[in-house]
Parts: structure tokens; C-alpha cells; sequence
């Protein structure tokens, strides 16, 4: 046993990369039981054809490349971009939908621009537009909450419907999203959306069975469990340290004030703040996508400017915008903005005075 | 005759006004679509740059220095509206798909580039020839993006060759693949920049595979420099 001295400061190891991504990945598991209970084996398939494509695409570019594979696919950052493409899709997805979008994900997001740490945009969220975009008709098809619907497909279902379009009874996805009275199903977001422009208010809107949740009024049934769970993980993340609070508080309370404002402008046209922070994408967009180390702003002040404008946009275009939901839309356009907000709110350097104070 | 070599390896790869040069992405990236819209407009983009390399070869001598630019705008408004007419006459629907793109050739930098560049310090002959073959590297581009972002998105080519070709070409689509939903991404004009991107890398990867194989000639000399002046 070798017993090493050395002087003072002693500072302990920091966590490397692959640590990092992996208590994320822990840090998911929540979210992940919490939309498999609700919304069936889907999400747990999709996780693993996204998890294999990564890896393989991951580990053939970076052969290609000449960088060594192990190390790279060591540090679990292809997993992890994976994962969070497997449970922002619908769970019935096609196959080879979520292998495009893996695909582009790792090759053309990530691998690109030069592998894990030259990303200017979040991988994930790339992989989640070009599909948003490219299927829009797929992209929305989320089928209903077990307790909602008629048909709530067992495993064999799922795995049929994923790989062929339809389960062993031969219901394609239409049908799956019928739901017990007759209705077809909808995510909250499209419910709200569609219901506004029939011209529903919001409070006649919160009546359909796609708010039947029995916390608030205005929590999606099921979603809003699901942004819950996502609320735990992301919550041990930062008491583990992993994340730091700025970017998800700022992003947080950025919906939450926008909201407010909308709402209590016009309660009729407009969602509550609660509406916009337990449905969709904002929980794990806030803890698990925003904060992306690669691709969000590095400095305190920085992060804080970085989350609560993803908020600001996130509000405003899924008001206002043609998708209903904007989580990506948000982090991507504001990936964009990184460099000149890390520009604008470099730190002061420890015994340099302010810049403010210079010019005097 | 080196001199001709030299412009077709120039127009066609060293310099591809597209793929090296960057300019008139605006149509590049606007109509190619499909791999007829793309040949459609390369072809109209070749003619005009042929005649205005022409022209302004021909009247090089008689335009002074500080109005030239303007005059070369005039030249290739005056061809470009000629191949207007010509596709509206010839070619109607192709003209429709193309809409406003047809005009906006009056604006496509590598053509006043090359007038600038090219012809007004050259004879016509070989003004010709370097229009010619800068249309064609335009061209090229444009039908390799087109069929590229057609295969992908539509599973098709040479859609609507029909359009160009006239009621022949009705039975030349080729159906490599047929699906319910087709992947927009590539044509849309997002896939128009990524297949841009691609097609730039591509080609930096060729070159960087040729300069690796031919031999260094710096190996030869073995004489140690001491002046810097290399």
C-alpha cells in the first residue's frame, strides 16, 4: 500500500465525465418508471434501440476518426443523449424513426462539430426537432395515459407496434389513442391548442379527460406525474452537485412569471403557470436538457440570463407558435446565443478590478 | 490548349463556384428540391453565364473602368430575361416551379463574378469556355443536392422530368421507395444546408486524399536551408 503526502491545499478528486453522466442517467430513473407505469412499455423500448444505436454509431464514428472508442463510449455522454431522445419521443413511435433521430444525434450533432465537448447545440434536442419536423404526423401521435385509454397495449403489444405499426390484434396507433368515452386522446399541450382554436376558454378546456389528475386542475393526467418524477430526479442532481440551481431556477421562474402575466391578462386565452410547469417538457427540459454542460453557458450569471430565456420562449411559443410544445425549440435557439452571453457576463478575474470601475 | 484543361479543372472542382466559391447559394439552396428543379436552373444559370461572359468579353476594350459594373448588371439582366422568356415559351411548368428564382439569376454573384474575374480581361473565345464549364460545376452541384435531397425525402428521381423534357420524359420517374412519411427534413430548406455541408466535406475529403498521395517534392531537396526566405 502506497501512502502519498503532499502539502496543503488538498483538494478531492472531482468527478470525471463519465461519473457526471452516469448520475444523470440515475438521476432519470424516476421520470423513466414514472412514464413506464403511466404510459406502458413504449418508453423502456424506445430506450433501448436508442441506447444501441448510440453506442454503435458513437463507437464506429469515433473508429473512423482514429480517437479512441472505449474511452469515448466509457463516458456514457452517447447513453445519456439516448435516454433523453427515448423519453421525449412518443413511446410508439416507428423503429426507424428513433434511429434517424439517434443517428443524427451522434453523427452529425455531436460527432460533427468534434465530439463530446465541441457540441454547440444539445445533441438530444437536435435529434428531437429533426423528427419534429421530418414526422410531425408520428411526432404527435402520444398515445393516452393506461388509466384513459380502451386498449392499454402489454409489452408483446408494444414491441409489435413499434416494429410493425401495429399490435398482435392488428390496432394500429389511431386506434390505441381511442379513449374509454369515445374520444381520441391528445396531449395536454395539443388538447389546450386544439380546444383555443375551436374556441374553448381554458377553464372549459381543463374539463376534458386529459386534465383528470386529481392534484391540480390544471395537471395533465399522467404528465403531470411524470414532471413530477422528472422534478425528483432533477432535484437530486443538484443536491448531489451535479447540476448547479441556476439554470433550471432561472428557467423555472421565467415560465412561471411569463405565464402569469399571459394569464392573468386573459384567464380565458391563456394557460395558468401551473399548466405550463407540469406539462410537457418543461421539468426534465429545465433539470436534465438545459443544463447540458457542453452546450449551456458557463458562467453564473451566464446561466441564469441561458434559463430564463429558454422559459421566456418556451411560454411565448407554445402560446403564440404553431407546435404545441417548445422545450427543444427553446434550448436549441438559445444554444445559439451561448458564446455572446459568455461573452457578455465573463467573471471578474480575481485582482483585476471591474470592468465598471476601470473607465473611471 | 493547357489553358482550356486548366479552366475546366477550375470550374468543374478547384474552383466550383458552388462548392469552393460559395456564391448563389440563394438558388442553390432555394430550388433543388428535386433533381429537375436543380438541372432546370442549372442549365438557365450555365446559358446566362455563357452569354454574359461573351458579351462582356466582346466589349471589355470599350467600357470604361468606373462604369463597369453596371454595365455588366445590364448584360446579364438582358440574358437573363432572354432565358426568361425562353422558359416561360419552352418550358411553362418548370418555369412556374421555379418562380421568382429565375429572375434573381440577375443577382447570382458567380456570374458578375466571373464577368469581373474572368471576361472583361480575356478574349471571347475562351470567355466561352470558362461560362461554359463555371455552369457547368454550377450545375453539377445543383443536380447532385437535388437528387440527393429528392432520394431522401420523396423516394424518387427525376420527378416531373416531364416539365423540362416535354411529354417523353412522363415514364422517367424513378420510384426507388414508397412511404407514408417521407422525410421532410431533406426538403425542406434546412436539408438543402445540411446536403450543402455534406457535399463541401466530401469534397474536402478528396482533396485532402489527393494532396496525401502525391508525393511531397520538397522531399527531393536535401540541401539544408539557413535563410528563411522559403
Amino acid at each position: 500500500m502506497r501512502l502519498t503526502l503532499s502539502s496543503s491545499p488538498h483538494q478531492r478528486v472531482r468527478r470525471d465525465t463519465g461519473q457526471v453522466m452516469r448520475l444523470v442517467i440515475y438521476a432519470m430513473v424516476p421520470g423513466i418508471i414514472a412514464q413506464t407505469v403511466i404510459f406502458g412499455w413504449g418508453v423502456l423500448i424506445q430506450s433501448v434501440i436508442a441506447c444501441t444505436t448510440a453506442l454503435l454509431a458513437e463507437g464506429l464514428i469515433v473508429y473512423l476518426r482514429k480517437r479512441p472508442v472505449d474511452r469515448t463510449l466509457g463516458d456514457c455522454s452517447a447513453l445519456l443523449t439516448a435516454l433523453l431522445i427515448a423519453v421525449s419521443i412518443p413511446p410508439a413511435l416507428p423503429w426507424w424513426m428513433t434511429v434517424i433521430g439517434t443517428l443524427f444525434a451522434i453523427a452529425v450533432a455531436k460527432q460533427v462539430y468534434g465530439g463530446l465537448g465541441f457540441n454547440i447545440f444539445n445533441p438530444a434536442m437536435v435529434a428531437y426537432v429533426v423528427l419534429l419536423i421530418s414526422f410531425p404526423a408520428a411526432m404527435t401521435m402520444w398515445l393516452p395515459p393506461q388509466s384513459l385509454s380502451t386498449l392499454s397495449p402489454g409489452f408483446v403489444d408494444m414491441l409489435s407496434v413499434i416494429f410493425t405499426g401495429y399490435t398482435m390484434q392488428g390496432y394500429d396507433v389511431g386506434q390505441l389513442k381511442q379513449l374509454t368515452d369515445g374520444l381520441t386522446s391528445a396531449t395536454p399541450l395539443d388538447t389546450l391548442k386544439t380546444g383555443l382554436t375551436q374556441g374553448m376558454t381554458y377553464s372549459e378546456v381543463l374539463s376534458r379527460p386529459a386534465f383528470d389528475s386529481g392534484l391540480f386542475d390544471a395537471m395533465g393526467a399522467g404528465w403531470g406525474w411524470v414532471s413530477l418524477a422528472y422534478l425528483l430526479g432533477g432535484l437530486m442532481l443538484i443536491q448531489q452537485r451535479v447540476i448547479s440551481w441556476h439554470i433550471p431556477g432561472s428557467l423555472l421562474v421565467s415560465v412561471f412569471i411569463f405565464a402569469s402575466m399571459l394569464h392573468l391578462a386573459n384567464g380565458d386565452l391563456y394557460a395558468s403557470p401551473i399548466f405550463h410547469l407540469t406539462n410537457g417538457a418543461v421539468m426534465i427540459g429545465a433539470f436534465f436538457i438545459a443544463t447540458d454542460p457542453v452546450s449551456a453557458s458557463t458562467t453564473s450569471r451566464g446561466r441564469l440570463i441561458f434559463g430564463a430565456a429558454i422559459g421566456f420562449w418556451v411560454v411565448i411559443i407554445r402560446t403564440f407558435g404553431g407546435y404545441p410544445d417548445a422545450v427543444a425549440f427553446g434550448v436549441l435557439l438559445m444554444n445559439m446565443a451561448v458564446p455572446l452571453i459568455d461573452y457578455y457576463t465573463r467573471p471578474r478575474t480575481y485582482g483585476h478590478a471591474a470592468k465598471s470601475n476601470r473607465k473611471k | 490548349m493547357n489553358d482550356y484543361k486548366d479552366i475546366t479543372l477550375q470550374g468543374m472542382w478547384k474552383n466550383n463556384p458552388a462548392l469552393v466559391q460559395l456564391l448563389g447559394l440563394c438558388p442553390l439552396l432555394a430550388v433543388t428540391a428535386t433533381f429537375i428543379n436543380g438541372l432546370g436552373l442549372g442549365i438557365a444559370t450555365m446559358l446566362v453565364l455563357i452569354g454574359s461572359n461573351i458579351t462582356v468579353s466582346l466589349i471589355r476594350n470599350l467600357v470604361r473602368n468606373e462604369i463597369r459594373i453596371p454595365v455588366f448588371v445590364m448584360i446579364i439582366a438582358a440574358f437573363v430575361t432572354i432565358i426568361q422568356l425562353l422558359m416561360n415559351a419552352f418550358t411553362y411548368e418548370l418555369y412556374l416551379s421555379l418562380g421568382i428564382f429565375i429572375p434573381l439569376i440577375v443577382t447570382n454573384c458567380a456570374i458578375i463574378g466571373r464577368a469581373e474575374a474572368f471576361a472583361s480581361k480575356n478574349t471571347p473565345g475562351i470567355a466561352a469556355f470558362d461560362g461554359l464549364m463555371m455552369g457547368l460545376g454550377f450545375a453539377l452541384v445543383l443536380v447532385v443536392l437535388g437528387g440527393m435531397r429528392e432520394v431522401l425525402g420523396a423516394g424518387t428521381l427525376f420527378a416531373g422530368a416531364d416539365r423540362l423534357f416535354g411529354p417523353v420524359a412522363e415514364s422517367w420517374t424513378l420510384t426507388l421507395f414508397k412511404t407514408d412519411s417521407p422525410f421532410l427534413l431533406a426538403i425542406l430548406p434546412p436539408g438543402a444546408f445540411l446536403g450543402m455541408g455534406l457535399l463541401i466535406a466530401v469534397k474536402n475529403i478528396i482533396d485532402a486524399k489527393l494532396a496525401a498521395r502525391t508525393p511531397k517534392q520538397t522531399e527531393k531537396a536535401t540541401r539544408a536551408r539557413v535563410t528563411a526566405d522559403t
